[in-house]
């Protein structure tokens, strides 16, 4: 990734590995990647191919079966691959770098009232006074938009709905004042006007605490709404990444084009969705090559031979696939996600919103086009 | 839509409410559509509107306090006969939203599949019966060697489909499948979609699909209901519903769907519904078709507005 600024994470050449049953598994495989302060970072991926547990080595929360199995994790000069007990991470866990998982139920304590469960945070993260802290703890659920946020302070999880459990999580995340917040798949079990708000609200509290954010989600809707920069995941390696329009708009690797392909906003009515055929390689074995090569239309002999390298498309977008080599033949993208813009753009046509005059938003006007 | 479609299920008026005198809670109310054989019929709606209930009742887990359930013409909620019930309850399946959680982990895939079998002698022989569990799985697009196997060694997907295997291989009429994708990645979410419409067009199996991915709903429905706080506030075609939407909620949902591209969705600009922006005091909302096939929960003063708005857009 681009050298020009220093980055806030360094990872280089990652491995983890887990200890099932007297074999390996080998969920993340020699991977590097920068993240960049302030910086909206989106890992996608197939299910199971280490987004989650990628984003657990940076807050030393792997299962006791796992264990980095080599390279660095650098965050502000500090090796985090060397952390080894609880106690070491405790100034870094949930203060500096902090993570929100998927169910919100999860990370509360269902016998203890909300308030109370963020003023606790407020008092051990930031060294305040419990009076001060309730006060503190009242304007977070406020800001995350929890009506009468005074007077449902004393409220369980239970009188929540999902959406305001899922925003209390966020609120207890942020008191923290991380450098880092780790969202993992929180809106997956959101219907989409509270998803809508949470987005909203990230987006916000980022602009105003100026916090770094890794976003882990299977909605590419989401991605392109929230990310800056996206890395693409499959089999433990990150195969791909650029920004948000070059992996939209200008993707390399077949993986990211078969994501892409399997769209249901691209495919016709009453036709088939694209999928992708085949299943994914087992992490169990040594995959020789590219990983992908198995389920790749576009797939050469050299892809069942020889691990790709990354090569270089712009100066920040990145692919590890052998099209890229100048020796392979030149291959387009599939017609399906050409004009990606021009087709998405057509289904939004489509629908009402074009001419939708009701909207309130955060938007901001410098950004709307004019209707 | 045509009125020459054969209606399979039929609510009128329904009302499902949960615990009594003081505790009693209204969680369904004034529930009208019908579904029509061989079609895939939506529900969308915000967490905790009635979607599952509804669904539930239709498969008489939940019991209903008011109103008709009609199936294939008979009356299916309130009291029926066992012999009815056993008929119903292999005609109705239902495939749901958690399949970990609904999938016995003590029993192999072989019992899971078979046990609707075993439960209605629908087999000739032992061969027949294993016949009918492989071409199953196969459908599926799951392997014979994973027969004998246990739930919690498969992935989410493949768990997913061992529910969609369970349900189909009985040979319904109807399916209730409740957010069967929402766990899904992308490409496993693609081989399931594709999967129930090849049931679909081979056997004109009927679905009742709950979700709350719009962009999947518009890719498989061919009507779309939207449930608020219990109540359907709209009803149409899909593509009707989401070109012109009527009621306000429709439109702060779909103008909440995320658009995979990154242009778009910088400039995307969402709306909040505020339902106190309607005066029901004494003008009292009713569910009226105000397009041929398209329904929307109004009082007069909206209905009146709503038929302007359409004429003066061409569309009435
Ligand atoms: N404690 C563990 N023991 C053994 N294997 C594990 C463990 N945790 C994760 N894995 C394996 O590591 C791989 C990566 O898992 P991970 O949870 O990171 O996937 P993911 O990309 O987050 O997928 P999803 O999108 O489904 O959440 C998977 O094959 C998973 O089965
Ligand atoms: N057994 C029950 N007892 C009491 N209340 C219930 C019961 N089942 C459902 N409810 C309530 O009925 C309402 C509708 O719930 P339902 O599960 O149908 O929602 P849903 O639309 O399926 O939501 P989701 O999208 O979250 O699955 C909710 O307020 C719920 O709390
Ligand atoms: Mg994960
Ligand atoms: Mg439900």
């Amino acid at each position: 990734m681009s050298d020009e600024k220093e980055p806030i994470l360094k990872i280089d050449d990652l491995s983890v590995h887990f200890h099932v049953r007297g074999k390996t598994l080998k969920a993340i495989h020699h991977v590097s990647m920068n993240l960049y302060e302030g910086e909206v970072l989106a890992i996608v991926g197939e299910s199971g191919s280490g987004k989650s547990v990628l984003t657990k080595t940076f807050t030393g929360m792997l299962e006791e079966n796992g264990e980095i199995a080599g390279g660095t994790i650098v965050y502000k000069g500090k090796h985090l691959e060397k952390l080894t007990k609880d106690k070491q991470w405790e100034g870094i866990r949930g203060k500096e770098i902090a993570t929100i998982f998927q169910d919100p139920m999860t990370s509360l304590d269902p016998i203890r009232t909300i308030g109370s469960q963020i003023a606790e945070v407020v008092v051990k993260h930031q060294g305040k006074s419990k009076a001060e802290a309730k006060k503190i703890a009242i304007e977070l659920m406020d800001r995350t938009g929890i009506p009468n946020a005074a007077a449902r302070y004393n409220e369980y999880p239970f009188e929540y709905s999902g959406g305001m459990r899922q925003r209390i999580v966020i609120a207890v995340a942020l008191a923290c004042h991380p450098d880092i917040l780790i969202c993992d798949e929180p809106t997956t079990a959101l219907d989409v006007t509270i998803q809508a708000q949470i987005l909203d609200l990230i987006k916000d509290l980022q602009h105003e605490y100026g916090f770094t954010t890794i976003f882990i989600t299977h909605d590419l809707g989401v991605v392109a709404a929230i990310a800056d920069r996206i890395a693409v995941m499959y089999s433990g390696r990150i195969i791909e990444y650029g920004t948000c329009d070059e992996i939209f708009y200008d993707p390399r690797h077949p993986y990211t084009w078969s994501l892409l392909s399997s769209l249901p906003q691209l495919a016709q009515k009453g036709g088939e969705l694209y999928s992708i055929p085949g299943t994914p390689p087992s992490l169990y074995k040594d995959i020789v090559g590219d990983a992908f090569a198995p389920r790749d239309p576009w797939a050469m002999k050299v892809d069942f031979k020889a691990d790709p390298p990354f090569f270089k498309v712009s100066d920040t977008h990145y692919a590890k696939t052998w099209l890229l080599d100048p020796r392979a033949p030149k291959t387009e993208k599939p017609a399906l996600i050409q004009n990606l813009h021009e087709r998405m753009a057509a289904t939004v046509a489509e629908s009402h919103l074009e001419n939708l005059d009701l909207t309130r938003t955060d938007a901001k006007e410098d950004e709307t086009d004019g209707e | 839509m045509a009125n020459d479609k054969e209606t399979i299920v039929s609510l009128k008026d329904l009302e499902i409410s949960f615990g009594s005198g003081k505790n009693k809670f209204v969680a369904v109310q004034d529930v009208n559509f019908d579904i029509f054989k061989g079609e895939t019929f939506s529900l969308v709606g915000e967490s905790g509107s009635g979607k599952t209930t509804i669904g539930r009742a239709i498969l008489g887990i939940n019991p209903t306090s008011n109103g008709t359930i009609t199936f294939e013409g008979d009356q299916i909620n309130g009291k029926i006969s066992e012999k009815k019930k056993h008929t119903i309850e292999r005609k109705i399946q239902m495939i749901f939203q958690d399949p970990s959680a609904s999938l016995n982990d003590r029993a192999t895939v072989d019992y899971i599949i078979s046990e609707g079998l075993y439960n209605y002698g629908l087999f000739d022989s032992e061969e027949d019966r294993i016949q009918k569990v492989r071409t199953m799985l196969e459908e599926v697009g799951l392997l014979p060697e994973q027969l004998y196997r246990y739930p919690h060694e498969f992935s989410g997907g493949q768990r997913q489909r061992i529910g969609i295997a369970r349900a189909l291989i009985m040979q319904p009429d109807l399916v209730v499948a409740d957010e069967p994708i929402s766990a899904l990645d992308v490409s496993i979410r693609a081989q399931v979609l594709n999967l129930l419409k090849k049931f679909q067009r081979e056997q004109g199996v009927t679905y009742l699909f709950i979700a709350h991915d719009l962009s999947v709903v518009r890719f498989i429905s061919d009507r779309i209901a939207v449930i608020r706080a219990g109540r359907i506030l709209e009803l149409a075609p899909t593509e009707e519903l989401f070109t012109n939407p009527i009621h306000p909620y429709t439109e702060a949902l779909l103008s909440a769907v995320p658009v995979p591209d990154p242009q778009i969705a910088r400039t995307r600009k969402s709306y909040v519904y505020d339902p106190s922006m309607h005066h029901y005091e004494t003008d009292k909302p009713k569910f009226v078709e105000i397009k041929p096939g398209h329904f929307v929960y109004c009082n007069e003063e909206e209905e009146a507005r709503y038929i302007k708005e359409l004429k003066q857009q061409g569309q009435l």
